[in-house]
């Protein structure tokens, strides 16, 4: 390689505090959102009893996937994210306050209490999220489509676990956004599971990016759940989509150091294995990468302290929120 | 002289309990689904089977609903016996396609030569705030489809009695249980989740209604969750002299109305309460029935309680007010004995 193009690859140190930054606001709040969550569900656990109720599917150990395709994509590009939303959401800058009270059941939410965690939608920043398996996929090529009917250069992101890329929607949404060639990416976390079923016992191909090429199209792949590396295969992506050369399948390994959802006994995998996926922690080695580069503790710090911050203050937002009137919920079956 | 003492099970492990003893009957018996392995199912009604019967019977599929429910048709046209689960019943969206024209056709499209022998097993039912595409019941959309016994049992009994008649039986029967009755150690604990289970097979027939508590005043028809909230408001009433009939109507399709009409001719007053949408739905073809043949036994107009016809919302005021409790259908008596 040479100098000059080592330099076109180089990540921006811009960028890359950045990805921290929004890292560990990710990480921040998730670990708020465990505490939170479990708060009226001890001594006896019931999912459908205190501050936040409902299915809980959180993104901890998943971050790089998140930041390192969003540090490319500006409000005007469109992203599709599953029922693991909250990394997704953060990095693509939805309203952290909006998005908290939402998932607090409260009025002042993105939905106003009607959506929940795994429904959360704001258009100001063109993200949405959905509760079924590899639906967003369609949706993320019709927003490709828009985007091309109205001669912008916007692309559409579609964010999914390994376990969706066996669904017929992302079959058929690929072989589409191929043959019309849209700015589509698909960005595959695979996390070795769906639910309890590991990648190996679900999946034909070693890994989907193999997949792109029954649609030719283009396919990278991302090990270590490295967020450095997820930056620069986005870039590619997404460079090829706004260029018009159509789509492209991104898998990146990636952790999932919870369980599926929030009480999952997660009987199904080694209890060994969340500690030693813990000893890669993501944010630590982007973190080393920023010492390295130059960086001082202090600064890292001060940057740690505002995306906490900002945590701290959508949660208040959320928790001083009021609660919908009971028959708000006969409204906004149809928009007005 | 002594009697046996009363086996205690949950909801799920009844249904468990007849998958595996109908494996053990059947070797052309299987199950595939997604978690239904070592996880057990999602909602418990596979638990221990893969324990007992092995992955080559017991099979944990992708996330390919269209793929697993249709080779369900094709294995079951051959003669085999599948037990495919569904794990949320509204995901039948992404694979309808093989249940409704192909599961629910075939039989009839063939004269009565093709046979497909098999059940589709979902869970169903709201009210812990999983929200618009997790916690529908979808009753009235499956059993308005001709082709498909829709079953929905209320209680450990029947869960496994029906689940054994539907393994048996040589149609497709779409086999829904309530998350709620499941006896899940995650979600709130229901004394009418756990109740008496012989341990030996048995059946309970798919086409019957059943009356749950006698009364003369008011007949009350539910299904599952609104079957049992229908006992606990029928409790109140008696407290005040009034005695309601409560009906758990069991199975959607076919639908016993031989049992409704019995009981309206006694009560002449009735209220139809559900867990799935109002409009065109179980309330709608119960006051259908009523209307068509108990009109002159009628003394006041059907009352029906529902979802009123709204995606179910996620924050806890808004799916409680929503989905029909103990209190509306108590009130809603109560305003019915008013009237005529
Ligand atoms: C169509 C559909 N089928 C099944 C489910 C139930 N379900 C929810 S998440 C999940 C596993 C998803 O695995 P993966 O795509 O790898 O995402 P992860 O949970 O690992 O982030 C399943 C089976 C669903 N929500 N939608
Ligand atoms: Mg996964």
């Amino acid at each position: 390689m040479s100098i000059s193009e080592e330099k076109k690859t180089a990540v921006p140190l811009e960028k890359m505090k950045w990805m921290y930054s929004e890292m560990v606001k990710i990480r921040y709040y998730e670990d708020q959102m465990v505490e939170v969550y479990s708060e009226g569900k001890a001594p006896v656990f019931n999912i459908g009893a205190g501050t936040v109720p409902g299915e809980m599917h959180l993104a901890t150990g998943q971050e790089p996937a998140a930041v390192g395709m969003c540090a490319h994509l500006t409000k005007e590009d469109t992203v599709t994210a599953p029922h693991r939303p909250h990394h997704h959401a953060i990095a693509k800058g939805v309203d952290l306050k909006k998005m908290t009270a939402e998932i607090f059941g409260r009025k002042t939410g993105l939905g106003k209490g009607k959506g929940g965690h795994m429904h959360l939608f704001d258009p100001a920043v063109k993200f949405s999220c959905g509760g079924i398996v590899a639906a967003g996929i369609p949706h993320a090529a019709g927003a490709a489509m828009a985007a091309r009917m109205k001669g912008t250069d916007a692309v559409a992101v579609a964010f999914i676990g390994e376990g969706a890329a066996n669904a017929g929607a992302f079959h058929e949404t690929l072989n589409l956004a191929a043959l019309w060639n849209l700015p589509l990416i698909v960005v595959v976390e695979d996390n070795a599971y769906g639910i309890s079923v590991p990648k190996k016992a679900s999946t034909s191909v070693e890994s989907n990016d193999k997949r792109a090429g029954a649609y030719g199209i283009a396919g990278a792949y991302v090990k270590d759940n490295d967020p450095v590396a997820m930056y620069k295969a986005s870039e590619e992506a997404v460079t090829r989509a706004r260029d018009g050369q159509g789509p492209t399948i991104i898998e990146i390994e990636t952790y999932r150091f919870l369980g599926h959802f929030q009480g999952d006994p997660e009987l199904y995998r080694d209890k060994e294995e969340v500690p030693g996926l813990r000893q890669q922690d993501p944010i630590l080695k982007l973190k080393k990468q920023l010492l390295d580069s130059g960086m001082e503790d202090a600064e890292i710090e001060k940057m740690e302290k505002a995306a906490k911050q900002e945590v701290d203050e959508a949660y208040e937002f959320a928790r001083n929120s009021e609660f919908p009137e009971a028959d708000d919920a006969l409204r906004d079956v149809f928009t007005s | 002289m002594e009697t046996a003492k009363k086996r205690m099970l949950s909801g799920n492990k009844a249904m468990a309990e007849a998958i595996s003893q109908e494996m053990e009957r059947d070797p052309n018996v299987f199950v595939l689904g997604e978690d239904i392995g070592k996880y057990g199912g999602i909602f418990g009604s596979t638990q221990g089977l893969i324990e007992t019967y092995g992955p080559e019977r017991v099979l944990d599929t992708p996330i390919s609903e269209t793929a697993f429910i249709g080779a369900a048709i094709g294995a079951a046209a051959e003669g085999m016996r599948p037990v495919a689960e569904l794990m949320f019943v509204d995901f039948f969206g992404v694979c309808m396609d093989q249940i409704y024209n192909h599961m629910a056709k075939i039989p009839y499209m063939s004269g009565g030569n093709v046979k497909l022998p098999m059940v589709l097993m979902t869970a169903v039912g709201g009210g812990y705030n999983d929200a618009a595409q997790h916690s529908q019941t979808l009753y009235a959309t499956f059993a308005h489809l001709p082709g498909m016994k829709v079953v929905a049992p209320s209680t450990p009994y029947d869960l496994k009695g029906m689940m054994t008649s539907a393994i048996r039986d040589d149609n497709p029967v779409v086999f829904m249980f309530h998350k709620s009755l499941q006896g899940l150690g995650w979600m709130d604990q229901l004394d009418e989740a756990v109740g008496n289970v012989p341990e030996e097979a048995y059946t309970v027939p798919l086409d019957k209604a059943a009356v749950v508590r006698e009364g003369n005043d008011v007949t009350i028809v539910g299904i599952q969750m609104m079957t049992h909230y229908a006992v606990q408001a029928a409790e109140k009433l008696a407290e005040e002299g009034i005695e309601a009939e409560v009906i758990d109507l069991r199975s959607l399709a076919p639908i016993d109305k031989d049992t409704i009409l019995t009981s309206l001719k006694k009560t002449g007053r009735l209220l139809v309460v559900d867990e799935d949408y109002l409009s065109y739905g179980m309330t709608a073809e119960i006051a259908a029935i009523a209307a068509e043949e108990a009109l002159y036994d009628l003394e006041a107009p059907v009352r029906r309680v529902a979802v009123p016809d709204v995606p179910l919302p996620y924050s806890s005021v808004l799916e409680d007010f929503v989905i029909p409790g103990k209190e509306k259908i108590y009130e809603e008596v109560k305003s019915l004995l008013e009237e005529g």
